[in-house]
């Protein structure tokens, strides 16, 4: 079968399962697609002959009750994997390998799925272009010198491009869903303390959560299924039953009440944004769903609040580069002075200037009046969400105020580049799930997304109506292998 | 009362100053495996051993904290008569140090699990009571080696994370004598309460003590400053007289004083500043979000008061009241549990004057002598109570008891053989005792003489010389008797 | 408000990263348009909010007393910068 990477996860799944096709050849395939796409930039390790090996071994004793047997699927290099390098992105951890693994890849390898190497991504997650990368940034397959999004932007270009039939990435302000958006592609963020955050590089410890990349709603399903447990070693992992997204996975969404949050109709925002959000609206009325207007009236403030949550937490959680334990160290004349340098040259210029912003917003004298009050309009925002969710069952917004955008465009420009992320913030401050799925182009031919937020540990509800819109949608997405010689 | 002699005083030509003095105790909590990880707490281990992921917070290692250590928190609280905060939060305190992994400290600033308690001491001129800020918990971290190569430190991250009290006094104290007494005290509470080990050599507990002047009198407080990381109380002790007298210099020469922070260098007994102003600690506190809010219910609590022993003052109270011991007494048979284990198993079938007399008497000299703990007596409560009962008895006397007691010493034996073996039993025939003091008498005739001519004071000459010709064995008691009628 | 190349020593000495003159020239710039951005959330009034910290709704589990992590001494030490058996090793601090 020559066109095993254009497979569905639930289709190489069938048939893995049908003996149509073994772990080695479906493994052979995206390796060989993979090694041919290197202009993309997607991957900073590879581990693809471990892979080769390991698929033969699935082959030569197949359990194929398992949830992903023997798929093979690369993930973003923020999760650490045991005897595999793992970067964050960047310089500071480059000759870094964990001893450990993360709970959520552990979860993926448990249901037999196959690594195949570790995805580019902003370096620490920090950024929505995968500009501030170490390894360098991404293409985007959907049309070159474009972004692939961020902060998961090799996750993105490698689901969009067919390196990996899905994916895992992780979210702090949207760094699933735009860059989901960005490519054409389904990505869920879920709810606060769903996934584990063990073994996961953090960024913003309160707002960190990992979740699936796939081309559709059901292999996103799937995924979310396999990666979201209660872990015990995660303080903040909360233990309440969790469905078995596939099976329950439904298009009937007749009579659920969806929200149309006005202030996101924000300033200046593109035409074709506009009109793909009436068209969302369109197909959910068709599937049978009912249209409220709401009111979030705090969404303005949501992206001022994150910039001083997460660089807060960010400024102390990166505390811990240090160059004493691991990763990279420059020379110094005294232990402060290789301080001073291991960071200044091991951290690149987006991570330095998010940790100057958080350290500043937590000192002495600023605490109150940043940080506090960050804190206390973060209530107020997930406020409007509790309010909101008294009268509706889920949010339908635009995924990103643009599609992708060129890469250089926005780097000079720290602004400008946060502001890609006022549809997706507000999520992560309150908690809550929240899905990206393809839904049409702009003049360019660019994809767009849609975004529904449900409520907190309603992901089976949010796949339903992101499904039942797919099947609307029907979107294809317009991918050239340009980059393939 | 004018002038308290016990009063602490700084005297300089015409002033006199008053010094005061709080403490940050750091207590190390007794648990198997530390606050947030789960490696070991064991002392001694080889460097690095009892280090695991979380400790040396490697990337995305998060903390889980230990229920043992909560428990242990609000015991020592509920043993300082302290207020437990239901609800506590998980701060961190951001700085950078070789010995720190996580570039921050896990701590409890606005939150603390326990609020305010006190602390009762008993002092010579009576009893005084300090207040108890605040206790919370927190991380130790590691410590760095800085003698091994010259030009490199050497860290070693067993302690990182281990589990600490601090326990923040009111700046109550003023005297070394009170500090001294102060942390025996909170050490003794500790201790019976199982929470902390108190072992000083080990590092279980340090100290930062807070020390400022002003003139006698004065309501207002001088500016303080904070010797770090104290690790005896002799040391304590020293460093608040030279830190004071520093202090106390610098006003009467019409300086100011710095809010510092000052180490104490123990080999020149001075103490000195620590950092340069301009690199002031700005620790950046903000609640950990790996962590939640901890909450304890009041049921938690109330479980955790039915696990409280009998603690030093009520035990002191119990002792006066039931066995009529003296406060002075009292207080030192309950400075620490094994010791009033120790008096009360003896007490159970002796004579508790006497048993009281013995045990602070000739025990303690001879453990003190040997370097002993009351655990590694060699006498055991078992026997020191068969020896007294034999002094009560009057199997032996007083004097030859402490015969037996060296004997004793030497080895768990039991008094009676010793006294059978070695012949030492009293004599208290009285027939026996007769004719030996008819043979004294005899053998100095010119002195009954004399005593009979009013010289009353030979009586003790004669007595002297019966338990002399007896080596020792005659029953004081019948000598003065016997010896009384024949003169 | 605006944040001066002063302010902007302090921070990067809090934070352990060294900047020249340039670098510190350009975070200041930086982080200028960035707190103009955020001075958006003076606009609220929050006396009477109580701030948010974790939206977990759970309260905090707590584990048992038991030693799991043995002796890895050997994974502890494996990636760090300057090899030695027993200890991390860092060049001289002094205080």
């Amino acid at each position: 079968m020559s066109d095993i990477t254009k497979q569905s996860l639930s289709e190489l799944i069938k048939n893995i399962k049908d003996k149509k096709l073994s772990s080695t050849e479906v493994t052979k395939a995206f390796v060989e697609r993979s090694e041919k796409s290197k202009e993309l930039n997607a991957y900073v390790t590879e581990d693809f002959s471990a892979a080769i090996d390991k698929a033969k071994k699935f082959d030569e004793n197949p359990n194929l009750d398992l949830k992903l047997p023997g798929i093979p699927m690369a993930v973003k290099d923020l999760f650490c994997t045991k005897n595999v390098k793992t970067t964050a992105g960047s310089k500071i951890l480059n000759n870094f390998t964990p001893t450990y693994e993360s709970t959520v890849t552990q979860n993926i390898w448990n249901e037999g799925a196959i690594l195949l190497g570790k995805l580019n991504c902003d370096e620490f997650a920090m950024g929505s272009s995968n500009e501030t990368s170490f390894f360098g940034c991404v293409q985007n397959p959907i049309d070159k010198d474009l972004v692939p999004g961020g902060s998961s932007g090799g996750s993105s270009s490698a689901v969009a491009a067919q390196l990996t039939p899905i994916t895992i990435g992780t979210d702090t302000g949207g760094s699933i869903r735009q860059p989901a958006s960005f490519t054409g592609i389904v990505g869920l963020k879920p709810t606060y303390g769903s996934c584990s955050r063990y073994g996961i590089v953090a960024f913003a410890s309160s707002l960190d959560q990992a979740g699936p990349m796939a081309q559709n709603v059901r292999d996103c399903a799937l995924l979310h299924e396999v990666i979201s447990s209660y872990d015990e070693k995660d303080s903040t992992s909360i233990d309440f039953k969790r469905n078995n997204y596939v099976k329950e996975l439904t298009n009937n969404i007749k009579g659920k009440k969806i929200g149309i949050p006005k202030e996101y109709r924000v300033n200046g925002m593109p035409k074709e944004i506009e009109d793909l959000w009436k068209k969302g609206i369109d197909y959910v009325k068709d599937c049978g769903a009912e249209i409220i207007d709401i009111s979030l009236p705090h969404t303005n403030y949501a992206l001022p609040t994150y910039y001083i949550v997460a660089p807060a937490e960010a400024s102390s959680n990166l505390a811990r580069y240090d160059g004493v334990k691991y990763g990279f160290r420059a020379d110094g004349e005294n232990l402060i002075d290789m301080y001073e340098k291991t960071r200044s040259e091991g951290f690149g210029a987006e991570v330095q200037r998010r940790i100057m912003i958080g350290t500043y917003v937590l000192s002495s004298g600023y605490y109150d009046a940043y940080y506090l009050k960050a804190q206390k309009v973060r209530k107020l925002i997930k406020n409007d969400f509790d309010e909101a969710y008294k009268k509706v069952d889920a949010i339908l917004t635009p995924s990103t105020p643009s599609s992708a955008f060129k890469i250089g465009e926005k780097t000079n420009d720290p602004v400008s580049m946060y502001l890609n992320d006022i549809f997706t913030v507000p999520v992560n401050l309150a908690g809550l799930p929240g899905i990206s799925i393809p839904a049409g182009h702009d003049a360019k031919g660019y994809p767009l997304g849609l975004q529904i937020i449900g409520k907190a540990f309603d992901e089976q509800n949010l796949l339903n109506i992101a499904y039942a819109m797919e099947e609307k949608i029907n979107f294809k997405n317009k991918i050239t292998d340009w980059w393939i010689k | 009362m004018s002038k308290d002699k016990s009063e602490y005083l700084i005297n300089r030509k015409d002033n006199q100053y008053e010094v005061v003095i709080g403490l940050e105790v750091h207590a190390q909590v007794t648990s198997e495996s530390k606050l947030f990880s789960t490696s070991s707490t064991k002392f001694g281990a080889e460097p690095n051993t009892q280090v695991s992921l979380v400790d040396a917070a490697l990337p995305g290692m998060l903390p889980v904290i230990n229920e043992y250590c909560v428990k242990q928190a609000i015991k020592t609280g509920i043993g300082l008569k302290a207020k437990i905060n239901k609800r506590s939060v998980f701060d961190r305190k951001n700085y950078f140090y070789a010995d720190l992994p996580q570039g921050y400290q896990i701590s409890q600033f606005k939150d603390p699990i326990v609020g305010e308690g006190k602390v009762i001491l008993d002092m010579p001129d009576g009893q005084k009571e300090v207040g108890i800020e605040r206790l919370h918990l927190e991380q130790d971290a590691g410590k760095s080696i800085h003698d091994l190569d010259p030009k490199y430190t050497f860290v070693d991250l067993n302690r990182s994370g281990v589990a600490l009290m601090e326990i923040v006094s009111k700046p109550d104290l003023r005297s070394p004598d009170e500090v001294n007494a102060y942390v025996k005290k909170l050490r003794s509470i500790m201790r019976y309460l199982g929470t902390c080990d108190g072992n000083m050599q080990e590092g279980s507990l340090r100290a930062d003590v807070n020390v400022s002047v002003r003139k006698k009198g004065s309501k207002e407080f001088g500016t303080r400053c904070e010797i770090k990381n104290v690790n005896s109380i002799k040391f304590m002790q020293m460093a608040i007289e030279y830190e004071a007298n520093r202090q106390v210099d610098l006003i009467e020469d019409g300086q100011s004083i710095d809010q510092e922070t000052r180490l104490f260098d123990t080999k020149k007994n001075e103490t000195r500043s620590m950092r340069s102003k301009e690199d002031a600690h700005d620790y950046r506190y903000f609640p950990d979000p790996d962590l939640l809010p901890l909450e304890v219910s009041e049921d938690f609590i109330e479980k955790l008061k039915l696990e409280i022993p009998e603690l030093p003052d009520e035990k002191k109270k119990r002792f006066i009241e039931k066995f009529k011991l003296s406060p002075y007494e009292a207080t030192i048979l309950v400075s620490d549990n094994e010791t009033s284990n120790y008096f009360e198993n003896v007490i159970k079938k002796s004579d508790v004057k006497l048993a009281t007399n013995w045990i602070i008497g000739e025990l303690f000299a001879a453990l003190n002598e040997k370097n002993l703990e009351i655990t590694e007596s060699p006498i055991s409560a078992g026997n020191l109570s068969k020896l007294i009962n034999l002094i009560k008895d009057g199997t032996i006397s007083g004097k030859i008891a402490k015969t037996v007691f060296e004997h004793m010493m030497e080895g768990d034996k039991d008094p009676k053989k010793i006294v059978e073996e070695k012949g030492l039993k009293q004599e208290s025939d009285p027939k026996a005792l007769e004719a030996l003091i008819d043979k004294v008498i005899d053998d100095n005739r010119e002195k009954a003489t004399e005593y009979k001519s009013g010289k009353v004071k030979l009586f003790g000459f004669f007595v002297g010389q019966v338990m002399k010709v007896s080596a020792g064995k005659a029953n004081p008691q019948l000598v003065n008797e016997i010896l009384k009628k024949k003169l | 408000m605006s944040i001066d190349l002063k302010t902007i020593k302090h921070i990067s000495k809090l934070s352990r990263i060294s900047v020249d003159e340039k670098k510190a020239e350009k975070l200041a710039g930086d982080l200028n348009s960035i707190f103009e951005f955020i001075e958006k959330l003076n606009e609220l009034k929050t006396d009477n909010v109580q701030p948010l910290t974790s939206v977990a709704e759970t309260t905090l589990k707590l584990r048992d007393d038991e030693v799991k992590s043995k002796n890895i001494r050997e994974q502890i030490i494996k990636n760090s910068p300057q090899e030695n058996e027993d200890y991390f090793v860092v060049p001289k601090v002094i205080e």
